[in-house]
């Protein structure tokens, strides 16, 4: 059995990887507790010649003990959990001046919009890519989450983010990833048959590199008119 | 609370000896009114749902064990769901689908509710029978066509609904998104009327407790079981309309166009979430209460102790049965709902933890000192704790929201709800099961079987569920036909196999089980009375109790599981016996085991 979770690479990872393990400690002593308890127990009483069993209805004070202590542990799981949840999913928390995406996900792909020539999103010059993303690398960077059909589950895993992608709905989701590289998009939320095969792929960029791949991307944007994405996109290809 | 339930309502149920009616065929084993032939006909349906769910997980661990390849005897089935036996991604959608729905509403919840409500209800509480037996009955005989419904929408054009037990909108609410209409039809169908079933169930057990117990039998004299069937009804009543309604606004969105979950003409998706997990935590709770019940009745007879913290433990079922009701957000952490409600969920389902660990403490304090005695239901029941400490810590980690975003969605899940449902439930059944068997059958199982199913069982269960926490936490998703599709779960591959092959072979002792259980109704050693030595009511009866359970209204003289009282000859003193504390009882039927 392998406990520990893959290497994160995003800034808030090692904080979730911390809870974690945390979690891990405290679980694991309490498991590690209670079956020796339990099969010590079971071996040391189990029923033989001239042994009688205790008559014995309980005893208030360990119940006093065993709802106290248990109680004070989970809060204080909670109480550790509540800032760190907040810097990750509360959009107000979010970090100023992030890079903005959109991704629209639908059975089974994902189609990422980025904002083009002028910066914004949803006007003409905003380009697109089909099951890719290009991500800075230790730039805050924010992806509008939509769905043109049902739900699904926008997971990348070394980043630490998991986000339902809901119809009706934009949801930001945000992180800072802190290594250059590839990484497997994933769906984790059951979207249809095809569910297992809505993959894609994250690049993770230098910040050079991805204003240079963001400058070609913005030119071929001119060049080619919205015309032609979708059949460039569909080879998962960057659009060109 | 009185000392003594009144019986004036229910007088005209008699007691088997006021009773001498001879029943027909029909009227006795088919439409019977009596609640421990209703108990058996559940049973039986039960375990051959459970049956069909465990071929399903079968087929589900053939593809993520041998991705692709023709599975055995998959060519028997019809092309639309595994030509040449390769199981196709759409009828993968489906078994995974229905294994959930087989075996939480036709497998696990009518087994603990349904088989043990109805059985142990009446007889623990000294009553002839339920309340209501034609409302019984009723029941029941709900619960066949919605479950040969359920199954028959496997062979509807379309195939079986693929939307998972859970059926999250809009994917469940428009059949373009899974080319399923019929099907998810059907299952909306057939969830609504083992609804009813459900609630006639409860309605029944909730008025039997509280109006027909035996003079003496005071609330704080209950067995275990029963308080946690009666709180276990309370939540059934009041989570089963809610689903109800649920089911009635989906089949309207899926069927007739009306858009309450389908977000296009301004419906909410989120919306079924918020309902269906407002009925789905307290049913959580439906599916292991009564198993807890069991368990601590079952430990205590086999440690010979009473139960330890008793009231603590009745105290603990009811905090569970009312915190179940507001933790149900915590199902939707990652869903899109305002973050901040994620804490305040956070909050109250970390505190649920609370209620589970002081059962886990007190089932421990009675074995503690005491003589304890490895019966197969003892071994069972024993299992149980083992297993229920491990899907109890697991939810710790979901509970905690920054973690929930790596593990929700992975097969950590699939690993906790099968430890909770599996090793918790499943295994209490097992305990209740060969424990209350003699009652039913008038025979024992056989012990040496009974031991090997065991053994065997929990070797197995824990190969195939363990190591699915890894896969959760290398990050294979739920519900993936393939999951070799991403390169960086294809590792993952030899682990998958190993866990479908010990599927298989956990599938193979259920065989053992199947053979004992009928086996033993014919061939079975003749059962005694009380064959465990046990102290509740039921065990005063013949093995099996003839219509009418107890020849004349029991009188209860204490608490329910008293084992060892000192000064008493035997090491039980049953609650129908009275004397001092625990005076033998010369009509008593005490045989060895």
């Amino acid at each position: 059995m392998n406990w520990m979770f893959p290497q994160s690479v995003s800034t808030f990872g090692p904080e979730i990887d911390r809870l974690y393990y945390i979690i891990l400690a405290i679980t694991g002593v309490v498991f590690v507790l209670t079956e020796v308890l339990l099969f010590y127990f079971l071996i040391r009483y189990r029923a033989r010649e001239g042994h009688k069993a205790e008559y014995n209805h309980g005893n208030t004070k360990a119940e006093v003990i065993w709802t106290t202590v248990p109680f004070v542990i989970v809060v204080g799981l909670a109480l550790m959990s509540v800032g760190v949840w907040k810097r990750i999913k509360d959009p107000s928390a979010f970090p100023p001046n992030a890079y903005q995406i959109i991704v629209t996900a639908r059975q089974f792909e994902w189609e990422a919009t980025y904002p083009g020539a002028d910066g914004q999103l949803r006007t003409a010059d905003d380009f697109k890519l089909l099951n890719r993303l290009n991500v800075p690398v230790n730039r805050p960077f924010v992806v509008n989450l939509e769905s043109s059909d049902v739900i699904h589950s926008f997971f990348v895993y070394p980043f630490r983010v998991k986000q339902d992608v809901v119809p009706g709905m934009t949801i930001p989701v945000w992180f800072e990833v802190t290594a250059t590289g590839e990484y497997a998009l994933g769906c984790a939320e059951l979207c249809g048959f095809g569910h297992y095969s809505m993959d894609g792929t994250v690049m993770v960029q230098t910040q050079t590199e991805f204003q240079a791949w963001e400058a070609t991307q913005i030119a071929a944007r001119a060049a080619a008119g919205v015309a032609n994405l979708a059949a460039a996109g569909a080879t998962g290809a960057p659009a060109n | 609370m009185s000392m003594t339930a009144t019986r004036t309502d229910y007088d005209l149920l008699p007691y088997a000896g006021e009773h001498h009616e001879e029943l027909s065929f029909i009227r006795k084993y088919i439409f019977s009114t009596d609640h421990k032939t209703i108990g058996k006909q559940f049973l039986f349906m039960s375990l051959i749902f459970m049956l069909l769910g465990g071929i399903m997980a079968m087929m589900i661990r053939w593809q993520l064990g041998f991705p692709g390849q023709p599975m055995p005897g998959g060519t028997l089935l019809p092309e639309t769901m595994s030509p040449g036996g390769i199981i196709l991604p759409e009828f993968y959608a489906s078994l995974l689908t229905m294994h959930g729905t087989f075996m939480i509403f036709f497998a696990i919840m009518p087994l603990l509710v349904g088989v043990f409500g109805n059985l142990l209800i009446p007889l623990q509480i000294g009553a002839p029978d339920m309340a209501f037996p034609k409302l019984n009955m009723l029941s029941f005989w709900l619960a066949v066509p919605s479950g040969l419904m359920m199954l028959a929408s496997f062979f509807v054009i379309g195939g079986a609904a693929g939307s998972g037990w859970t059926a999250y909108a809009p994917l469940s609410a428009d059949g373009q998104y899974t080319g399923v209409y019929m099907g998810q039809r059907l299952w909306l169908l057939a969830l609504f009327i083992l609804g009813f079933s459900s609630i006639t169930g409860a309605v029944n057990y909730i008025t039997t407790v509280i109006n027909m117990r035996a003079p003496g039998l005071t609330w704080f004299r209950l067995p275990l079981s029963v308080w946690a069937l009666f709180i276990t009804a309370i939540l059934a009543l009041l989570a089963m309309p809610i689903l109800a309604g649920a089911l009635i606004m989906l089949f309207t969105d899926h069927a007739l166009g009306t858009t309450f979950f389908r977000p296009a003409a301004g419906g909410e998706p989120l919306l079924w979430q918020h309902l269906f997990w407002f009925f789905g935590h307290p049913e959580v709770y439906i599916l292991i209460l009564p198993a807890m019940g069991i368990v601590s009745e079952i430990l205590a007879n086999g440690a010979r102790k009473p139960v330890f913290g008793y009231k603590a433990m009745v105290f603990a079922i009811c905090a569970i049965a009312f915190l179940g009701w507001i933790v149900w957000g915590h199902h939707m952490f990652m869903s899109g709902m305002n973050p901040m409600l994620g804490t305040t969920f956070m909050f109250s389902t970390i505190v649920i933890a609370v209620p589970s660990a002081i059962k886990v403490f007190n089932w421990l304090g009675t074995l503690w000192k005491g003589s304890i005695v490895f019966h197969v239901p003892f071994l069972n029941a024993a299992a149980f704790v083992s297993l229920f400490i491990i899907g109890g810590l697991s939810g710790v980690f979901m509970a905690s929201t920054p973690v929930d975003i790596v593990i929700t969605d992975t097969y950590f899940i699939v690993a906790h709800i099968h430890y909770v449902l599996f090793g918790g439930s499943l295994f209490g059944i097992f305990a209740g099961i060969t424990y209350w068997y003699p009652k039913m059958f008038g025979t024992m199982m056989n012990e040496l079987w009974g031991k090997i199913h065991f053994a065997g069982t929990f070797v197995t269960y824990n190969l195939v569920f363990f190591p699915m926490h890894e896969l959760g936490l290398q990050g294979m998703m739920r519900r993936i036909y393939d999951p070799n599709n991403y390169v960086y779960l294809q590792h993952l591959q030899p682990l998958n196999t190993f866990i479908s092959v010990s599927a298989f072979a956990l599938f193979a002792f259920q065989m053992i089980f199947m053979v004992n259980f009928l086996y033993s109704i014919w061939f079975g050693k003749k059962a005694a009375d009380n064959p465990w030595r046990a102290t509740t009511l039921e065990w005063s009866t013949p093995s099996p109790p003839p219509h009418g359970n107890f020849q004349q209204m029991p009188t209860v003289y204490r608490g329910p599981h008293e084992y060892s009282v000192p000064g008493a000859r035997e090491d039980f003193s049953p609650q129908w016996e009275s004397g001092g504390a625990g005076a033998p009882s010369p009509t008593h039927h005490a045989t060895a085991h």
